[in-house]
């Protein structure tokens, strides 16, 4: 999938891959896409909460050996 | 989806270093997802407003729950430097695992507009100077916080 930007979110832990999620998608203009990286397993149901409470939709959520790929689309 | 922006009212009133985390951490958070987010430091609380945050300390006596490598009997826990080490071990533990650290959740929430407010009544009775605390904070009663809490989707008390 295409991105505008990536944010590297591996290694971390809750909260902060969404923090930075959030920080990375006001950079970007509505349409663009962020793609994230993490490693925290609790990111999967963190950034689908993300995408539903802010209203940025979630295009993807997989898992590539250790990392969890998310690509998301900012409103 | 959203029409209005949800609020979260937290209360702080504890200083060491496992209580200090659900609050900051909690704002954070929500703040990241959208909400209107309060916190009022009180009593112990006010620990978390002050510029240097390397006194925040995690004690092993009374914490029957601490996960410890070893069991610790509590008369062991009450010797000298006891409480350092497991606030040491703590905090090595937090870095190793990629959790942020104190100062960084609190410059995140400021970051994030969380509002930080400072129980007056908690300064004025351990008679704190101002100048300890970091800047952009604001300084309030019971009655200023209750005012937003009421009209809060969340209210936690820690």
């Amino acid at each position: 999938m295409d991105f505008d930007k990536e944010l590297d979110a591996r290694g971390l832990s809750c909260p902060l891959p969404i923090l930075k999620t959030k920080k990375a998608l006001n950079d970007l203009t509505s349409g663009q896409v962020l793609k994230v990286i993490a490693t925290d397993p609790g990111s999967i149901k963190d950034m689908q909460a993300f995408a539903n409470q802010t209203g940025n939709p979630l295009l993807s959520s997989t898992q590539e050996s250790k990392d969890y790929v998310f690509f998301l689309k900012k409103k | 989806m959203e029409s209005q922006p949800k609020k979260m009212a937290i209360i702080a009133s504890k200083g060491a270093l496992d209580m200090a985390y659900p609050p900051l951490i909690l704002a954070t958070t929500a703040a990241a997802l959208g909400y209107e987010v309060q916190i009022f430091f009180t009593f112990y609380g006010l620990q978390l407003l002050r510029k240097d945050l390397s006194h925040i300390k995690i004690s092993p006596l009374a914490n029957p729950a601490m996960p410890m490598p070893v069991p610790m009997p509590v008369i062991v826990s009450i010797l000298p430097g006891m409480e350092s080490m497991a606030t040491m071990m703590m905090k090595q533990k937090i870095k190793k695992h990629g959790v942020a650290s104190l100062e960084e959740l609190r410059a995140l929430c400021l970051e994030a507009d969380v509002k930080l407010i400072a129980c007056q009544m908690t300064i004025d009775l351990f008679e704190f100077d101002k100048t300890e605390f970091i800047d952009g904070i604001e300084y309030g009663g019971a009655a200023m916080f209750l005012e937003f809490a009421g009209g809060a989707d969340i209210t936690l008390f820690v």
